[in-house]
């Protein structure tokens, strides 16, 4: 553990300089979601605004974390850019191309290069499918590789890199425990040896010793394959360990993005203050006399969001003018960008 | 078909009981569901007197034998005898093949084509999912056995006309009761995993979600074997079924009911008993296996 810790400091270094070539572009993504009502007619009364406009890039190499709330938008923003949702506006470019646009034979190319890693390893794998098949079909209905034994070979060879025996390839999802299938999920997305893959809260439901062991083999992973990571989570220490940016949502909209360590040695942002403070500190005597500042209020409904910046009704420092005028992403330091306009 | 869901069940029974041998599952099984086993006894015994007809009945079921016509129950005849002179135990038992063969045939291709309809209605969802759920509502709407003679009015009389007639109705019964099991599966995240790789629409809906289907899907189809029997008898009952001569069970009813009921009643109590212990039995077994396999349809 404390040996991967050195390494991923050592490339992280030079971080903002070593990744320069933006891999994904995402551009005013927007997903509203209908809600409708009437049962035989049925009429759309309102949008859930699920996302409502971010746009970031990932560089080729780098991981870039997202963070937030439950229902802040972090999920459906990974899943639009799988083309598992239809975005409501907004492009999402994928080595120079608005995958947004493509038709779904189009798709299949950008599909092998954009995986995913879901969050329950116990509803992600098929119950009715051995841990072989699910890793081989991928490559069958793909022709990626077109031999059988062949397949099988690289079968294990998968297995082995994600840390299992070969002879997993012979079980049945249910015969393994919760990491070992989360491993299998994470052969399966390199079955298609993908450029690009979407951990959409890979670790959050495995145990803590197991979350260890399932970033580290994330990390050497990366290396080995050159692989972008976009690493949706709510842990904030698992996405301090792992990436190398982060960028902070709040009910559909991008508050702060920055460098890791940036992000949470300074953020600027005071809904990522806020979030940051309710980190518990892991010494009970701190923790004590610690001065809590607790985020007030509930999450507003994403169907009617606040005026302005959506975060004003439970911004400690608000002032009149955050009702009116919705904040941009600004630029306030190199390579950390904020929206909002009292910073 | 009937291969593969065989096949599914055993492993739908291994998934259950951590890969016992099959007799030690059939024996916990009996412990468990005994009446379903006497279910399974007389399915059984209904498939081996339609495979071995011929070689357990010195007859021919269109055999007359002019001179002992209504002949009780004797030892020669062990049923007795029709107003034509046929054996009747001998029509019985070639009157399984009929029942066995409208029976599966009709419940096989009901069962997988709702199926892949109401795996493909859930799947698609949206304008879709809503068109076809009214379409399978008018089906629905007709009472089962008024459906099934209305095809056999248009098509006329015959078994592959029963069969036809028969299959109709259970396309959208198994539909509506795969579609809400198909609804939650699709919410899954291996649906959108297969999604995420690439896959095409017909490789996710027979692949990834109809297999995982496959308890309600079996004990449909369990039911519907009985339901069609019953059917097929009726039909044939109603002289819109099976055609004279071929041997089957409602027929036979038709022929004996009303003018032997009391000079010659074994000609139509042997049919009846028949008849009755087929459903009978499917219907056990259909249960049983609901039980072991899906409890939380118990109470349908």
């Amino acid at each position: 553990m404390s040996e991967a810790m050195t390494t991923r400091r050592n490339t992280r270094t030079g971080s903002s300089e070593g990744f320069e070539e933006v891999l994904v572009d995402v551009r005013d993504l927007k997903m509203h979601f209908p809600v409708t009502d009437g049962v035989f007619f049925p009429r759309v009364v309102a949008h859930v605004k699920a996302v409502d406009g971010v746009s970031f890039q990932v560089f080729r190499g780098e991981t870039l974390g997202v963070v937030g709330e439950s229902g802040c938008g972090k999920t459906t923003t990974g899943r639009c850019i799988l083309q598992l949702e239809k975005p409501t506006a907004g492009e999402i470019m994928f080595g120079g191309v608005d995958i947004t646009k493509l038709n779904s034979k189009e798709m299949i190319d950008v599909r092998k290069k954009i995986q995913v890693i879901f969050q329950d390893p116990y509803s992600s794998l098929n119950p009715r499918m051995k841990v072989g098949e699910i890793l081989a079909e991928p490559m069958r209905v793909h022709n990626i590789i077109a031999n059988e034994a062949d397949r099988q070979t690289r079968v294990r060879h998968l297995l082995n890199v994600c840390g299992l025996a070969s002879a997993f390839a012979d079980r049945y999802p249910h015969e393994m425990s919760g990491g070992q299938r989360q491993r299998v999920g994470i052969a399966r997305a390199l079955a298609m040896d993908p450029e690009f893959i979407i951990c959409d809260e890979a670790v959050s439901a495995l145990d803590v010793s197991i979350q260890a062991q399932v970033i580290n083999l994330l990390e050497d992973l990366r290396d080995e394959f050159d692989l972008t990571y976009l690493f949706i989570s709510h842990d904030l220490s698992v996405v301090r360990h792992i990436c190398h940016r982060v960028a902070v949502m709040y009910l559909g909209n991008l508050v702060e993005l920055a460098d890791g360590d940036e992000l949470f040695e300074n953020p600027m942002h005071p809904y990522t203050r806020l979030l940051l403070n309710a980190v518990p500190i892991p010494d009970p005597t701190i923790e004590k006399t610690r001065q809590h500042e607790i985020i007030k209020g509930e999450i507003p409904s994403p169907i009617n969001p606040p005026s302005g910046c959506v975060f004003h009704p439970r911004c400690p420092s608000a002032v009149d003018n955050c009702k009116k005028q919705i904040p941009t992403l600004r630029e306030i330091k190199p390579g950390h960008w904020v929206a909002c306009t009292e910073v | 078909m009937t291969t593969t869901s065989e096949s599914s069940l055993e492993s739908q029974i291994e998934d259950l009981d951590a890969k016992p041998s099959i007799g030690e599952a059939i024996v916990k099984m009996a412990r468990k569901q005994p009446v379903g086993v006497a279910g399974l006894a007389v399915v059984i015994l209904m498939i081996i007197a339609a495979i071995f007809a011929p070689w357990l009945t010195p007859y021919h079921p269109e055999y007359n034998d002019f001179a002992s016509m209504l002949t009780a129950p004797n030892l020669e005849y062990l049923m007795g005898t029709d107003q034509f002179g046929r054996d009747i135990f001998t029509r019985i038992l070639y009157g399984a093949r009929t029942a066995l063969l409208v029976g599966f045939v009709a419940a096989s291709v009901g069962a997988v084509v709702g199926m892949v309809l109401g795996v493909a209605s859930a799947y698609f969802g949206g304008l879709f999912d809503l068109i076809l759920q009214r379409v399978m509502d008018v089906f629905m709407a007709f009472p089962l056995i008024i459906l099934a003679m209305a095809v056999v009015a248009t098509l006329g009389p015959g078994t592959q006309n029963v069969i036809i007639a028969i299959t109709i109705p259970f396309i959208p019964q198994c539909a509506r009761v795969v579609r809400s099991n198909a609804l939650a599966i699709r919410e899954i995240p291996y649906v959108d995993a297969a999604r995420a790789l690439g896959f095409g629409h017909t490789r996710i809906i027979l692949r990834h979600m109809a297999p995982n289907v496959v308890a309600p899907f079996l004990i449909l189809f369990t039911a519907f074997v009985g339901q069609a029997i019953l059917l097929e008898a009726s039909l044939s009952y109603l002289g819109m079924g099976v055609q004279e001569p071929t041997p089957a069970w409602g027929l036979m009813l038709q022929g004996g009911a009303e003018e032997y009921a009391e000079s010659a009643p074994w000609v139509a109590i042997w049919p009846g008993v028949a008849i009755s212990l087929a459903v009978f039995g499917f219907n056990l077994f259909g249960d049983a296996l609901r039980d072991t396999l899906d409890p939380r349809l118990r109470s349908r």
